[in-house]
């Protein structure tokens, strides 16, 4: 299968690991996934923040690119998927909007590519039972508390992204490789998104919570699916513990990176020597680990 | 209770909210979901059902100045959880669109020079530029040293590109903010 993958601007720097490991993963399931050629940035928070228009045309540079190439787009960085996801519905819903990025383009883009999140190429393509084959490690023994943040499920309306307050598709994902995903309560929680350099206060507040419910649930690791949730989880671990006087030690990882550890990549081909906090009692136990 | 101290010289906020995201701010009815689910609201001084509340008896100025529309971290808990379905996030970027159009000034933290540089890199390169923008945000902040400590971990680890990114589409980024500032909306 072929797909349009957007990697985003944070696959070539803080998000080199989660970059790495969806390569990894799609080599080792037979996705096929190309590159838009000369692909720019969505312009992310600070792009809606400052003005509708630069919201709205910044994907839509990305997405009529992929219309030429008849592909979905497939997206893995969530801040990403939500303004491609949030442009097409506005693009498609308001004529002027349309004719405004239009104009911009230079070329007429009507909102119609298909936009999907790998996880969902991973659930619905793939499936949770070939996944499962493909395996050559299991996770059983792993805790793993899944963490969604916002930009994967909100809003809703436009995403009709799984269940917006209570999501599965990570903890299925789990799951199906043997590993134990937890209930806890952090899972559409906010950590403070693309307020980390800005507002490191209200992140490192907002963090800390997250990383208290999951320590609370017992979890081995927090698995995530957005670059800017990752930093602020992992990254700024050491400011939360810093700044509230207690000693977090929980390793942040790309549910790319735990998949791709069972379908038998390397580690380092993964990009975990990348991680802040670093993962080697997960890594000993999931290569401990051959699945049967 | 809400009283509105509004400056009668200036008018309020209202009809220009309204107009920069379509919401109908006369449906809200204070049921307060939103300021019970909001990600922030323990940390400020006003919370969205507040702002909901005075923007709709069009209150002026001081709302551009709240804590809130610069603490907010733009989840999309309110909007989601919103029984009358107004988009109250939209409501912030609103908010924060006229703040810098207008230039208010920011209570805490420096939001808007964060967006500024961030877009800057973008412009310029296509794509983001950690470096840049940190170096860009840090000169305006003053703030030089904060995180730095960092940095040649990142570097080490390949979580900071040293150099900018290349092989962008620049010149339909370019073109995309040329027709952004001939937009009479607010600006990077
Ligand atoms: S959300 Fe972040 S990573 Fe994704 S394209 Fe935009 S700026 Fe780049
Ligand atoms: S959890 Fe944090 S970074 Fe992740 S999507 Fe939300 S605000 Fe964004
Ligand atoms: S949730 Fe909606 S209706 Fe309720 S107070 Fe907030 S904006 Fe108003
Ligand atoms: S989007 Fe902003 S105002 Fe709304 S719940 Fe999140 S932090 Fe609060």
């Amino acid at each position: 299968m072929r797909y349009a993958y957007f990697p985003g601007c944070s696959a070539e720097s803080t998000a080199r690991d989660m970059h790495q490991s969806t390569l990894a993963v799609a080599r080792a399931l037979n996705l096929e996934l190309v590159e838009p050629k000369g692909w720019t940035c969505c312009g992310a928070t600070a792009g809606h923040q400052t003005d509708p228009f630069l919201a709205v045309s910044l994907p839509a540079a990305n997405l009529a690119k992929v219309q030429d190439m008849k592909l979905d787009m497939v997206v893995n960085c969530a801040a990403c998927f939500n303004r491609m996801k949030v442009a097409n519905h506005e693009i498609a819903a308001d004529a002027a909007v349309r004719k405004q990025v239009g104009a911009a383009l230079d070329r007429d883009y009507d909102g119609s590519v298909k936009v999907r999140h790998l996880l969902e190429v991973l659930l619905d393509d793939v499936g949770t039972k070939a996944l499962a084959r493909a395996a050559k490690s299991s996770l059983a023994g792993l805790k793993v508390a899944c963490y969604y943040g916002c930009l994967l499920v909100r809003p809703p309306n436009i995403l009709k992204f799984d269940d917006p307050e209570n999501p599965t598709c990570l903890d299925r994902l789990v799951t199906a490789l043997g590993g134990q995903s937890l209930e806890w309560p952090g899972k559409v929680e906010c950590c403070g998104g693309g307020l980390s350099l800005s507002r490191t206060d209200v992140v490192v507040n907002l963090s800390e919570s997250i990383l208290d419910m999951a320590v609370q649930a017992g979890a081995d690791c927090i698995a995530v699916s957005c670059p800017m949730c990752q930093v602020n989880l992992d990254l700024r671990q050491q400011d939360i513990n810093k700044q509230t006087g207690k000693n977090y030690q929980i390793p942040i990882i790309y549910i790319t990176q735990l998949i791709g550890l069972c379908l038998g990549v390397g580690p380092d081909e993964l990009g975990f020597e990348k991680l802040m906090v670093p993962a080697s009692r997960v890594l000993e136990k999931v290569t401990a680990n051959p699945h049967e | 209770m809400i009283t509105i101290k509004k400056k009668k010289t200036a008018p309020g906020l209202k009809h220009a909210v309204e107009q920069l995201c379509h919401v109908d701010l006369s449906v809200c009815f204070q049921c307060k979901k939103c300021s019970s689910g909001c990600a922030v609201a323990k940390l400020t001084k006003i919370r969205p059902s507040e702002v909901m509340r005075r923007l709709h008896l069009d209150a002026g100025r001081e709302l551009l100045e709240s804590d809130l529309i610069w603490t907010c971290a733009s989840c999309g808990t309110c909007s989601a959880r919103c029984p009358m379905g107004i988009d109250v996030a939209a409501v912030m970027d609103a908010l924060r669109q006229l703040a810098m159009a207008r230039g208010a000034s920011t209570p805490a933290g420096n939001v808007p020079l964060f967006n500024r540089a961030f877009l800057k890199t973008v412009a310029t390169f296509g794509r983001t530029y950690e470096l840049g923008m940190v170096a860009a945000y840090k000169l305006g902040t003053g703030k030089l040293m904060a995180d730095t400590e960092k940095f040649p971990t990142m570097l080490k680890k390949g979580k900071l590109a040293l150099l900018p990114p290349r092989g962008a589409d620049r010149k339909t980024v370019g073109r995309i903010f040329k027709h952004a500032q001939q937009h009479q909306g607010p600006q990077a």
